[in-house]
């Protein structure tokens, strides 16, 4: 060894274990170089920070493309010879009607059927001589089959009726009450967003704490004179950074390129992050003080996570689920964290929705912290 | 002045292994204190009772005055704990590891840096953890232990693991940090490295201490038997028999295992002699006994590290 006692400039300083008294003038603190160490750690870990920030974003790139444009029904319609209800039509009804319809002539009609049956075409239109109009669709997708009839039947009906001179007796007016622009994007992106802050902060917490118990550093950090506050607080602000730079890079990539409109009250999101994230932390640390090893602790976070991201709608919207399941969703932080940020992304919402969901995350993370902190073990015994 | 360390008839028992049975110890301030023992005798449960990061079945136990057990934030900054794992934050360099470990204790980083240098690891500072070498982890790991200038210092099993010229490296650091003045406790399964480092040695097996003292008073208070070998085919293992019995030499063992013909004595003088007679001296080597012998007299069976 090329450093000895003899080239060292420091001599042992006084004992009486005032290490502060040694250079005072250097001020540390205990909580920022724990927090900055962490950081650091996170950030060199290339498949945290894959997990972390670019899978989520992976998973809002691809839905956001394959839903895209998608929301009309827009069909395709092979007419088959002349077919008078429509040819007849002229004006305002007719340009409605190209809205939502393409509509090709053709004339062979066996191969026309058959057109439709490979799905080159949604329905095929032809009508007799006797004024029958046959309408032939596919069911392949119901929500557009459904729209179609509806289109044909009032088409019909409109006609009929004008055939009779006649005013109508009875009209509906039917509006959307969201947003013209409620596109898929538009309940994805809170969705996934919360898919994604869940799995940061449940991993995050589970694999720290195991990791540290394991590698004993949670030992050294017991036997430094520094309190378990500033150890928690310092993890806590990690994952809190962690969060926000999930709904950051996921607000801006939603909205500059899949149209996401943000309503007025967007940035409530962050508070409402901010305590989804303490929910998902107690989560972790409770999945971390269960757990012995590092594949454990990813095993129990896993099922944790992926069913509560499925029944929070985190991936498809949970309306059409039965009964039983929307309940069992209701015990779960990401379904309120899920619910309420699409209120306040897309929907207008205000403090006054955000509040409550707020308090219950608060309430959770509490509960279950104060769970973990009873299992919680300093060593592996 | 109070002991760096004192201990009272501590126990630990893990389900049906009593890993700790009974061991009190004291240790004056500046000494270099050693455990020795075979891996599974209860050193590393000793030392961590001791560190205070477990708390013993039975048994009492005082640092510089106070008790380690429950967690005593007054005692901590006294007091430095090297791992026998390396524990450190994931994906840190070595300057960024001993830097955050040094701000727990409030000390700043010029400090912790000029420790850094101390080990000889300034030119790995900006090396990730996970990158270092076995021997530059555990220089690291005790620098970490050692930042806040602590007057009592715990190693376990410092060297485990070393190749030889980063274990006599980290010997020589090792003797500085007891130079200054720091009461050093060190567990270790070789028998060499107690006997250079150490004042006083314990020896330890199956939970309890068997005998302490210093490392050359151990050897000397066992039966001073002097093993005295040379080079096989020289002389018959009979022939030997014969003539050292009329040579009235106190034999206790005699062999040839075709490589050294050996032979235990108390008394080397005339076994000597009869060995230069035969002209029978080629490979010539006489060694006095080692703490191996002190263990093996202690425990009846060899020394397994």
């Amino acid at each position: 060894m090329t450093t000895t006692t003899s080239t060292e400039p420091k001599v042992p300083a006084p004992r009486g274990g005032s290490a502060d008294a040694a250079d005072g003038r250097e001020r540390v603190s205990a909580f920022w170089s724990l927090s900055r160490a962490m950081l650091l750690g996170m950030k060199r870990d290339r498949t945290a920070t894959f997990f972390i920030l670019l899978f989520p974003l992976v998973f809002l790139v691809f839905f956001g493309s394959v839903t895209k444009g998608s929301s009309t029904p827009h069909a395709k319609v092979a007419q088959v010879g002349a077919v008078k209800l429509f040819d007849s039509m002229t004006g305002e009804g007719r340009s409605e009607l190209d809205k939502v319809l393409t509509i090709t002539r053709t004339d062979d009609e066996a191969g026309t059927l058959e057109k439709v049956r490979k799905g080159d075409f949604d329905a095929m239109i032809t009508q007799g001589a006797d004024g029958k109009v046959e309408l032939r669709y596919t069911a392949a997708d119901q929500v557009r089959a459904g729209a179609l009839q509806g289109i044909f039947n009032s088409v019909v009906q409109e006609a009929n009726q004008q055939a009779t001179h006649q005013a109508p007796a009875y009209v509906v007016d039917a509006q959307q009450v969201e947003d013209k622009s409620l596109k898929p994007i538009q309940f994805l992106t809170p969705g996934l967003l919360g898919w994604a802050v869940a799995t940061g902060a449940v991993f995050g917490a589970a694999l720290t704490l195991v990791n540290w118990r394991k590698t004993k550093v949670l030992r050294r950090l017991r036997l430094a004179p520094i309190s378990a506050g500033t150890v928690v607080s310092s993890r806590i602000l990690v994952s809190l950074l962690t969060a926000f730079l999930q709904t950051g890079v996921f607000l801006v990539v939603a909205t500059s390129f899949f149209g996401l409109k943000l309503t007025g009250n967007w940035w409530l999101v962050l508070p409402l992050v901010a305590c989804a994230t303490l929910a998902f932390m107690s989560i972790g640390l409770l999945a971390g003080s269960v757990a012995r090893t590092e594949e454990a602790a990813n095993g129990i976070s896993q099922v944790i996570v992926l069913p509560m991201s499925f029944l929070s709608g985190s991936f498809f919207p949970m309306d059409g689920a039965p009964g039983w399941l929307q309940t069992v969703s209701k015990v779960m932080p990401l379904h309120y964290l899920v619910d309420s940020a699409q209120s306040v992304l897309t929907r207008g919402g205000g403090v006054t929705d955000a509040l409550p969901t707020m308090g219950g995350l608060l309430l959770f993370a509490a509960v279950l912290t104060g769970i973990a902190w009873k299992l919680f073990r300093w060593e592996d015994a | 002045m109070t002991a760096a360390i004192s201990a009272d008839g501590i126990r630990q028992r893990y389900g049906d292994v009593q890993a700790v049975d009974g061991v009190s110890l004291t240790v004056e301030a500046g000494e270099f204190y050693g455990i020795l023992g075979p891996n599974g005798a209860g050193k590393t449960t000793t030392m961590e009772i001791l560190e205070g990061v477990r708390e013993p079945d039975e048994g009492r136990v005082e640092l510089l005055g106070m008790a380690p057990w429950p967690r005593n934030p007054k005692l901590l900054p006294r007091i430095g704990v090297q791992f026998q794992a390396s524990a450190f934050f994931r994906k840190l360099t070595a300057r960024e590891t001993i830097r955050t470990f040094a701000s727990f204790y409030g000390v700043g980083p010029k400090r912790a840096d000029a420790m850094l240098e101390r080990v000889g690891l300034a030119d790995k500072a900006e090396t990730l953890t996970e990158q270092m070498s076995g021997g530059q982890a555990q220089r690291l790991s005790i620098a970490c232990a050692l930042a806040h200038d602590p007057e009592l210092v715990f190693l376990d099993e410092p060297t485990t693991g070393l190749d030889p010229q980063a274990r006599r490296n980290l010997w020589d650091l090792l003797r500085d940090i007891n130079d200054e003045g720091r009461t050093v406790v060190l567990t270790t399964h070789y028998l060499d490295e107690a006997e250079v480092l150490c004042d006083r040695v314990s020896i330890m097996d199956h939970g309890r201490i068997l005998h302490t003292g210093a490392p050359a008073a151990l050897i000397r208070e066992i039966d001073d038997t002097v093993r005295i070998s040379v080079a096989s085919g020289q002389l018959p293992v009979e022939r030997a028999r014969e003539l050292l019995a009329a040579a009235g030499a106190d034999v206790a063992t005699l062999e040839d295992d075709t490589v050294s013909l050996s032979v235990s004595t108390r008394l080397p003088a005339p076994v000597l002699s009869v060995l230069a007679e035969q002209n029978a001296l080629r490979g010539l080597e006489v060694r006095g006994a080692t703490l191996e012998d002190v263990f093996l007299q202690l425990t009846g069976r060899e020394f397994r590290a």
